[in-house]
């Protein structure tokens, strides 16, 4: 009967999206009946538990258990059966392509950002000043709604070799100049990867800085400018140092997707003309290669790159608390 | 698009020093024309895209998607009738809402019970707990493919293998939407008032009843963030239908199956192009229909500090 649903998608959906929650209401129904029922000391020791179980279980069998299993395996060769030292680390930091992947998350993780934030905060600066405010932001928002691949397609469309095709060859080609391989002339053609980013990401610095710029007493700002400040150093010594935390939120959100990349150039280049990156490399080591122990070294290194951005959000974490 | 609303609403009036008229318009000029370059850099690309999946194969491959506009004005929507008749990308549509919906109903229900109990309960272990929580925000997911797909090909219901269903894709996706569900229905949840809590246990309501009726109606807006995030991310997601899914079609989504589009039909740009936009479709209504919540979601999560 189990075969049967799962080969039925509708059932299954239905099953899913009615019976699902009403047996997880029904979970926490029985737990406060049962739990109801202990004498008060017990229940409040046991209680907690229960109500998290559900997301512990899962946190711990898609999340906490695999990130521990995927160390291991990556001192392990491909077939997981023995154990290889660091051998797949000495083939990741020997390996002119696996070094070329590195050195272009490295470029990611700080293009990105640096652009990402740079437009966002130009943007959200400018944008407070005009009566068509809304327009302007929706627009730069709207990319954030679909997906990479979308974006992906979007943008081969953008760089297109052949200039009755593409956008951009046919500006350059309109104004007399040659056409530009865009996404196969390395290293530049990273930085057409990276643009695609920054037309999907751009909305969401914009939409955080904006609302950390309207967090600003107007009174503060009047008080500068009474005091003799200029529109400059009002940006400059007033408004940048108060965003200056949320920048960081922003940066940091950004440098994670960096390090993450896939989608994009597995659509645009799937890694080639030098446009590699460590997550489609992995996925390339996984599923084409069939080398799981190197894959799964890759992917430590992605955790190991994230790691300081975890430790600055826990501690940022500690300090709001500490507030509240 | 009539229906935007401001995405962060603001009544303040946008202070002017008032100088004389005509020097200031001239002042604000390079402020309107940085804004229209941006505004433009952004839609073009779209617009291209858009324009592009209604014009006939000719005139694709002949010349580019901005002669359009020049009459004789021949658009078509044989590229879209093409894209959906097509056996499999149908499907794959309705493929994109089975996956959805459901690991998305199962994130928010999941998380906030976990929520409630991080934000109003007390046991030992718990601030310990919710800051491992916080540190899986950005575990990046490669790093749990390898273990859960070999999870995935030992574990089988009735003779199924896991590996490949739909339903392995929504318990993946529960499992990775849950630290961002947790840590932002928490945030809120804890900022709820306490007298509220006080009075409710007064009356002698059990935690069910303060969960089921106070808190949950009381979180709508912060759970309508969490509803967006998660079915925009699992409706775009590649990655994780990619690898699960394996290399079968019929359970693709439409995000693989216009990836796969993509990387084989290289020169046909008329049927991607309205591939790309039938897939773009619904994630940008769910955008603009609950906009706010969504702005409301990343600037409460983010702006606090």
């Amino acid at each position: 009967m189990l075969a049967d649903l799962l080969g039925n998608r509708v059932a299954l959906a239905l099953v899913v999206v009615l019976v699902v929650p009403a047996a997880l209401a029904g979970y926490i129904l029985a737990v406060e009946a049962v739990v109801g029922r202990l004498p008060r000391r017990i229940a409040g020791g046991v209680r907690p538990w229960l109500w998290v179980t559900p997301a512990l279980i899962f946190l711990g069998v898609f999340l906490v258990y695999p990130a521990i299993a995927t160390v291991i395996r990556s001192f392990q060769n491909r077939r997981g059966d023995a154990f290889v030292g660091l051998e797949n680390y000495a083939w990741f930091f020997t390996r002119n392509d696996t070094l070329v992947a590195l050195r272009n998350n490295i470029l990611w993780a700080i293009l990105l950002p640096v652009l990402v934030v740079g437009l966002g905060l130009l943007v959200a600066v400018l944008v407070d000043r005009v009566r068509y405010e809304v327009v302007v932001k929706s627009v730069v928002f709207l990319p954030m709604a679909i997906s990479f691949v979308a974006a992906g397609v979007i943008w081969r469309l953008m760089y297109e070799l052949n200039p009755t095709v593409g956008t951009l060859n046919a500006v350059i080609t309109g104004v007399g100049g040659p056409r530009v391989a865009w996404l196969s002339t390395a290293p530049w053609n990273n930085v057409m990867l990276i643009i695609v980013g920054v037309w999907m990401l751009t909305g969401l610095a914009m939409v955080i800085l904006s609302a950390g710029l309207k967090g600003i007493s107007p009174e503060l700002l009047e008080a500068s400018r009474i005091d003799g400040a200029n529109e400059r150093q009002v940006f400059r010594f007033v408004i940048l140092p108060l965003l200056a935390p949320t920048i960081a939120v922003v940066a940091t959100t950004v440098v994670i997707f960096a390090l993450k990349t896939f989608d994009i150039v597995y659509v645009m280049t799937n890694g080639n003309f030098g446009t590699e990156v460590i997550a489609n490399a992995m996925y390339g080591e996984l599923f084409t290669a069939g080398q799981q122990g190197r894959a799964a070294t890759l992917a430590v290194i992605l955790l190991v790159a994230t790691v300081p951005v975890m430790m600055l959000n826990v501690k940022r974490f500690r300090q709001q608390e500490e507030r509240r | 698009m009539s229906q935007v609303t401001v995405p962060v609403s603001t009544d303040l009036p946008a202070s002017t020093g008032e100088p004389r008229r005509g020097s200031r318009r001239r002042r604000r000029a390079p402020l309107h024309i940085v804004l229209a370059l941006i505004t433009i850099a952004w839609a073009l690309p779209a617009i291209g895209l858009f324009v592009a999946s209604f014009r006939t194969a000719q005139a694709t491959n002949s010349s580019g998607w901005w002669t359009a506009f020049i009459p004789p004005w021949e658009f078509t929507f044989s590229n879209y009738e093409y894209v959906l008749t097509r056996g499999g990308f149908w499907d794959s549509f309705l493929n994109s809402f089975f996956i959805t919906i459901p690991a998305t109903v199962l994130v928010v229900m999941i998380s906030s019970f976990a929520a409630y109990a991080f934000a109003w309960m007390h046991f030992p272990g718990r601030d310990a707990l919710f800051l491992l929580v916080v540190g899986l925000l950005v575990v990046p997911l490669q790093v749990t493919l390898i273990p859960v797909l070999s999870l995935f090909r030992d574990a089988s219901i009735g003779g199924y293998e896991l590996n490949g269903t739909i339903l392995a894709v929504w318990l993946a996706h529960t499992g990775y939407g849950l630290p961002f569900a947790v840590f932002l229905l928490r945030n809120y949840i804890g900022g709820l008032p306490r007298e509220l809590f006080e009075a409710a246990e007064i009356d002698g309501a059990g935690h069910a009843t303060i969960f089921f009726r106070l808190v949950l109606p009381m979180s709508v807006p912060v759970i309508a963030s969490l509803v967006i995030f998660q079915f925009l991310w699992v409706w775009n997601d590649l990655l994780v239908a990619l690898v699960y899914l394996g290399p079968v079609p019929a359970n693709h989504p439409l995000s693989v199956t216009l990836a796969n589009l993509t990387t084989n039909f290289g020169g046909n740009w008329q049927f991607v192009t309205a591939a790309a936009f039938v897939s773009m479709v619904i994630p940008i209504i769910v955008f603009f229909a609950l906009q706010r919540y969504f702005v409301r979601g990343i600037t409460g999560g983010a702006v606090k500090g």
